[in-house]
């Protein structure tokens, strides 16, 4: 299917063929075939997305309540029965009216009461942890997609030069699991040089506040996850911004730049990184999506209180509230950032906005 | 205005020195694997082919059994008898590594293989239909590509008490081949449009030869660049998940040596010859894939692999590649 819009031969009383037709174009004409397109898109995605997130725990074995009295034994089996009333676990009534009544409780934004953490609402158990994992890794993710895509149009500019090297060894980083290399980190510099703490997000006895002993601490525990997590992704950005470079310096716009006699670090910036530099922003826009699920073992390595962590003790425990919501929240997160990046696009390159389907 | 310069002796040699595969239109199996051959991919061949060789030939390499316990012999630094050390019970390092490598190769491969096989089905599929069952097959893909897949691994594979490694290998697989689809069908529909396609179907070939014969070829390079990538990225989510501790720690593989290391405190005690090998085997894995894949996008893209040769080629003549005007004035020299 192409969503080529059928030009009208005049339009606004501008010429066809005109650079002024496509200006006017750009600005008054609203491509709702695509829109509609992505918009029905979006909405599909996220009804599978709930959908799976309602049958997982149900094809789960064991029950939450039994796991939650193997915790807690001095639970008497009328409360046991109360809990899983409570948790919608009771099972008489139909999968069809579960599955209704778990969209009616979505839509008020009731994502049920989480059994791990003492029976509090998912909703608040996640909005706690959500900001520690969008603050670091966010943090992460840009710095890693500026540093990435710098070098690698200044490594893509100077091709066939020693730059060239640095390619082999940010892949090589990338490619060495993530795990592996937080725990490198930690033996390296917590253990052996002990210049910063093992893991938390801050010290012990410290409670979240303004002030500015608190913030040192986030930042001098938030180090390591951070440097470790742009090591681990620059290589990606690189490779790509670099690949892509090659591609538009052999554009014939590269050369007639050069041959008007262009200072290189206009030609540079201007006219190769700045196309070069499309995709990556498209993947930018993806990856936002992944920082809230993308780090469950940034998480785990580091016992940072963030939403991975979450959703692996919520699975470890049978916590089928929080899990859902958790596997929710991710879902979500990746949606957004895919409308971002589908916006982001659009803007940028107009030809998208003509053919893509 | 460009089409002047183009005249111009200058510029042309050059342009015209880069092959250009895609035009290669009666490939056939001889020239389907041309990708792999380039110095990357070859070196990046040999060391998968050590990795596979030792997975299959562990039980005659090891030196011990990974689950032999020796209590007299614990927490030992590398020497004669170990050459890898030992770990908390007494277990050789070296042994355990071996015999992980099996299922390393095992579920990679299996979990490629089923990606590949399903990526290439919907995505070839759905580039060569239209209308409707097109978009609907573009949707499904679109689904699985923004499903997060770890969180959705973890979940299910902790549906099973056991799972054994074929269970991990098809969920790697299953939640895997969404970005092989979207490629391949993006390609498909391109080719789809090209004359020799067209010329097959008015000559009135049947559909399973149109897509058989001349279209797969034309897709081998971005089949087999989907392939790897699926190992690569099935050989992380499988030690990812031993180390979390998805995977029981009694199939030996890399991931699980881990866990055992970082859950005796490996890692905080300085044994360096419990932690090391494994991580080091699994980058040495990931590097040899993504050479393979450098050699292959070097194929499919050649001005990656001649823009550096050029630059280079221009540096041992005393030249800066970006400095247009003594660049044209050599290249005429020299090319012309």
């Amino acid at each position: 299917m192409t969503a080529v819009q059928p030009q009208p031969p005049v339009q606004d009383g501008v010429e066809v063929g005109t650079t002024a037709t496509t200006a006017v174009k750009g600005h008054s004409r609203v491509p709702w075939r695509f829109l509609t397109g992505r918009a029905a898109f979006y909405l599909f995605t996220l009804w599978a997305a709930i959908t799976i997130n309602f049958f997982l725990p149900r094809m789960m074995k064991g029950d939450a309540v039994d796991q939650y009295l193997s915790r807690n034994r001095n639970v008497s089996p009328e409360a046991a029965d109360a809990l899983r009333a409570l948790l919608g676990l009771d099972t008489d009534k139909s999968l069809l009216q579960q599955y209704v009544d778990y969209w009616a409780l979505l839509l008020r934004g009731d994502l049920g009461v989480s059994l791990l953490h003492g029976l509090r609402p998912v909703t608040e158990v996640i909005s706690q942890a959500l900001p520690w994992t969008v603050g670091l890794v966010g943090f992460a993710t840009v710095v890693s997609f500026a540093i990435g895509t710098i070098g690698g149009a200044v490594v893509g500019w100077r091709r066939g030069s020693r730059l060239d090297g640095l390619i082999p060894v940010t892949t090589f980083l990338s490619t060495i699991p993530y795990f592996w290399l937080g725990l490198l980190a930690i033996a390296l510099f917590s253990v052996n040089l002990g210049w910063f703490p093992i893991g938390k997000a801050y010290g012990v006895g410290m409670t979240p506040q303004w002030s500015a002993e608190f913030i040192g601490q986030v930042i001098h525990h938030g180090t390591l996850p951070a440097a470790t997590i742009v090591i681990a992704s620059l290589g990606g950005w690189m490779l790509g911004m670099r690949n892509m470079m090659l591609t538009v310096l052999d554009e014939d716009y590269v050369m007639v730049a050069q041959a008007k006699g262009m200072p290189n670090r206009r030609v540079l910036w201007r006219y190769a990184a700045r196309n070069a530099v499309l995709p990556q922003i498209q993947s930018f826009a993806l990856s936002i999506g992944f920082i809230v699920g993308g780090t469950i073992v940034m998480e785990m390595v580091f016992s940072y209180p963030g939403v991975g962590k979450l959703l692996l003790d919520a699975t470890n425990a049978k916590d089928y509230a929080l899990m859902q919501g958790v596997f929710l929240v991710i879902t979500l997160s990746v949606l957004v950032a895919n409308i971002l990046a589908d916006v982001a696009y659009a803007f940028l390159d107009p030809r998208t906005r003509q053919t893509e389907a | 205005m460009t089409t002047d310069l183009r005249t111009q002796p200058a510029p042309a040699p050059t342009t015209q020195r880069v092959p250009r595969p895609t035009t290669t239109v009666r490939t056939r199996l001889g020239s389907a694997f041309a990708m792999f051959r380039n110095r990357k991919s070859i070196t990046g061949l040999v060391i998968l082919g050590f990795f596979v060789l030792v997975a299959a030939f562990a039980d005659v390499l090891a030196p011990y059994s990974p689950t032999q316990v020796d209590n007299t012999a614990r927490f030992q630094p590398p020497s004669a008898e170990h050459w890898l050390g030992t770990t908390h019970l007494g277990e050789d390092v070296l042994s355990q590594v071996i015999h992980g490598t099996r299922g390393v190769i095992v579920v990679g491969f299996l979990a490629a293989i089923i990606a590949t096989v399903i990526a290439v089905v919907i995505g070839v599929i759905a580039g060569y239909l239209r209308g409707w069952r097109s978009e609907s097959l573009s949707a499904l893909t679109n689904v699985f590509l923004v499903i997060p897949g770890l969180p959705l691994i973890i979940i299910v594979a902790s549906l099973f008490d056991d799972p054994p490694l074929i269970v991990i290998a098809a969920v790697l697989g299953l939640t895997g081949w969404a970005w092989g689809a979207r490629v391949l069908r993006a390609q498909t529909m391109s080719l789809r449009n090209r004359d020799f396609v067209q010329a097959a179907r008015a000559n009135g070939e049947p559909l399973r030869r149109i897509i058989g014969m001349e279209m797969l070829p034309n897709l081998m390079a971005l089949i087999a660049a989907s392939f790897v990538g699926t190992v690569t990225a099935a050989i992380l989510a499988l030690t990812t998940l031993s180390y979390i501790g998805v995977i029981p720690v009694n199939t030996y593989n890399w991931g699980t040596i881990l866990n055992w290391a970082s859950a005796q405190g490996a890692f905080r005690q300085n044994q360096w010859w419990w932690f090391l090998p494994p991580g080091l085997c699994i980058a040495a894995i990931g590097v040899a894939l993504s050479l393979i894949n450098f050699g292959i996008d070097e194929y499919v893209n050649p001005r990656l692999r001649s823009a550096g040769e050029r630059a280079r080629a221009m540096k041992k003549r005393g030249l800066d590649v970006n400095d247009a005007v003594t660049a044209v004035r050599t290249t005429t020299k020299d090319d012309a």
